[in-house]
């Protein structure tokens, strides 16, 4: 019986990782088919972008702080208190920023889109769509992923840049490094690869949150309960796509800049 | 214009339609009528390919629709217009905008044009000067008739209707019951209705199908069914809960 289980319950996770897929695929090729609205996407754009910033700054800068003290911290013991800036700003710009700013979006974007679009689900405006020969995922898929693909790797950089100039400021005015010393080597030890690597893991991120979301959204089940449970999974299984996401890009990115 | 042959579809366990087979002809004006939970809402959606049935065809034109993915059944539902039972109208949107919603994408006419056209709608269905109110701003009644609207203002071939005038009061019940048979009439469009009102289906059709057990009954021209002696239509029809005994 176990064996039963759990060979069910990895064919239904296999199942939705293909839905998913298709999903992603689909919302590409919807592009070929059909503009999409200017007027959905720029909405989109202003919920998913201008409004997440609040949210993405103070992670941004309260990760900047902290990493700062504890590195100093603890090269202070081994007299390298001023690499504490390259440190902060090589794990910012290629693993602490993007993933953060992933997790904060998949929490505060991600979520609502399930939740909105599960709404529509299970009170047939879905169906009302779908027979007014419009297809969803033109319509209401494809604004939120552009959008999404837009706003995320412009989140990153800002949360990255607040976090590395709060960190600088912890550093040089809290913990009495020397500043020029805490820039040259920061500027020494961060290569544009770092960078880039954390633009690109951002974009991915931003596909992830929005496919995930929208497809837990559309495949929604069963009233208001239903709705909660499709945004609850949404988020936990963004945040957790994301996490191992990241890992492999990591390595793969690593292979890419420094052959 | 419709065939349908033979379609099944079961939700978990429970077998919903059994075998349903019917034809539906250009111009007809049909009523489905059957008890609550039988099916009718369920038969609507595969007719439009929003269900897929687990066996059976739906042709539509000629083109099976049962075999197609969605992005072909698209260019097939630009012929329906179809009200929902709930009147599903996009509660993001105005309702202006819900019922201009297929207009806009279609993006033939210029903005007056489709204001025009809107408002028009709207008067027919007895609602203007309603549409800069947001869906949840509304009655259960008036959702319908805009709904109504929404359905119709961008002269569909074929039009369903879930229950066009379940929970209007009888003189808006009326009206809509005429409003159905106008444009049936002068546009000349294939009318499918479900309803639970036999006045009603008396107005707005000229045949009827009956869903009971899963599957077409029996079916005739209106006045027949519902004069009809069949002790399960006529106790459907005259609303008898239990048979009743000769005396
Ligand atoms: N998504 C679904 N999942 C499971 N069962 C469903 C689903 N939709 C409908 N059903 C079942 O199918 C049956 C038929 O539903 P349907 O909505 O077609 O009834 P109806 O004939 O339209 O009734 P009414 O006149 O009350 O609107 C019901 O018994 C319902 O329980
Ligand atoms: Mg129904």
């Amino acid at each position: 019986m176990p064996v039963l289980l759990i060979h069910r319950r990895f064919q239904a996770f296999t199942t939705q990782l293909g839905e998913i897929f298709q999903l992603l695929v689909e919302s590409v090729r919807s592009l070929r088919y059909e503009r999409p609205s200017w007027k959905d996407f720029l909405n989109q754009l202003h919920f998913v972008g201008v409004k997440s910033q609040s949210v993405v700054i103070t992670t941004g800068a309260a990760t900047g702080m902290v990493l700062c003290a504890q590195t100093f911290l603890q090269f202070h013991k081994v007299k390298m208190d001023t690499a504490t800036g390259a440190v902060v700003s090589i794990g910012m710009s290629s693993e602490l920023g993007p993933v953060l700013a992933a997790l904060m979006l998949t929490g505060r974007v991600g979520a609502a889109m399930t939740a909105e679009l599960g709404t529509m689900k299970v009170t047939e405006q879905i169906d009302a769509l779908r027979a007014l020969a419009a297809h969803p995922v033109d319509t209401l898929v494809v604004p939120r992923f552009l959008a999404l693909l837009a706003s995320a790797p412009l989140l990153t950089a800002e949360s990255v840049v607040v976090g590395i100039v709060s960190s600088w400021l912890v550093g040089v005015h809290l913990l009495g490094i020397d500043s020029a010393y805490y820039l040259v080597n920061m500027t020494r030890y961060t290569d544009p690869p770092d960078v880039m690597t954390g633009l690109i893991k951002s974009v991915v991120f931003g596909a992830i949150i929005a496919v995930v979301s929208c497809y837990k959204g559309l495949n929604c089940q069963g009233g208001a309960e239903g709705v909660g449970r499709a945004t609850t999974e949404a988020v936990v299984a963004a945040s957790i796509s994301i996490l191992i996401t990241n890992f492999f890009l990591t390595l793969f990115l690593a292979r890419v800049f420094y052959p | 214009m419709i065939e349908v042959r033979n379609v099944s579809k079961t939700f978990g366990t429970q077998q919903v339609l059994r075998g349903v087979s019917l034809d539906i002809e250009r111009g007809e004006a049909v009523v489905i009528i059957g008890r609550s939970g039988g099916g009718k809402s369920i038969l609507l959606k595969h007719l439009i390919g929003l269900l897929q049935p687990d066996s059976g065809t739906v042709r539509v034109d000629g083109e099976d629709i049962t075999a197609m993915d969605e992005r072909n059944l698209l260019r097939v539902r630009r012929k329906y217009g179809m009200l929902f039972q709930m009147a599903a109208l996009f509660d993001s949107l105005t309702v202006e905008e819900n019922v201009g919603f297929v207009l806009r994408r279609q993006g033939l006419e210029s903005e007056a044009e489709i204001r025009r056209r809107v408002a028009e709608a709207l008067e027919m269905v007895e609602l203007p000067g309603i549409g800069h109110k947001m869906p949840s701003e509304l009655s259960g009644g008036m959702r319908k008739r805009v709904g109504l609207a929404r359905a119709i203002v961008y002269r569909p071939e074929i039009v369903l209707y879930d229950e066009p005038t379940t929970g209007l009061d009888p003189i808006a019940a009326d009206n809509i019951d005429r409003l159905i048979r106008r444009v049936w009439e002068t546009l000349h469009v294939t009318s499918i209705a479900v309803t639970h009102d036999m006045k009603s289906a008396r107005t707005i059709s000229n045949r009827i199908l009956m869903l009971h057990e899963g599957r077409i009954y029996s079916e005739g021209p209106t006045a027949e069914i519902l004069e009809s002696a069949d002790p399960v239509i006529h106790r459907f029809v005259n609303g008898i809960s239990t048979p009743q005994k000769p005396n």
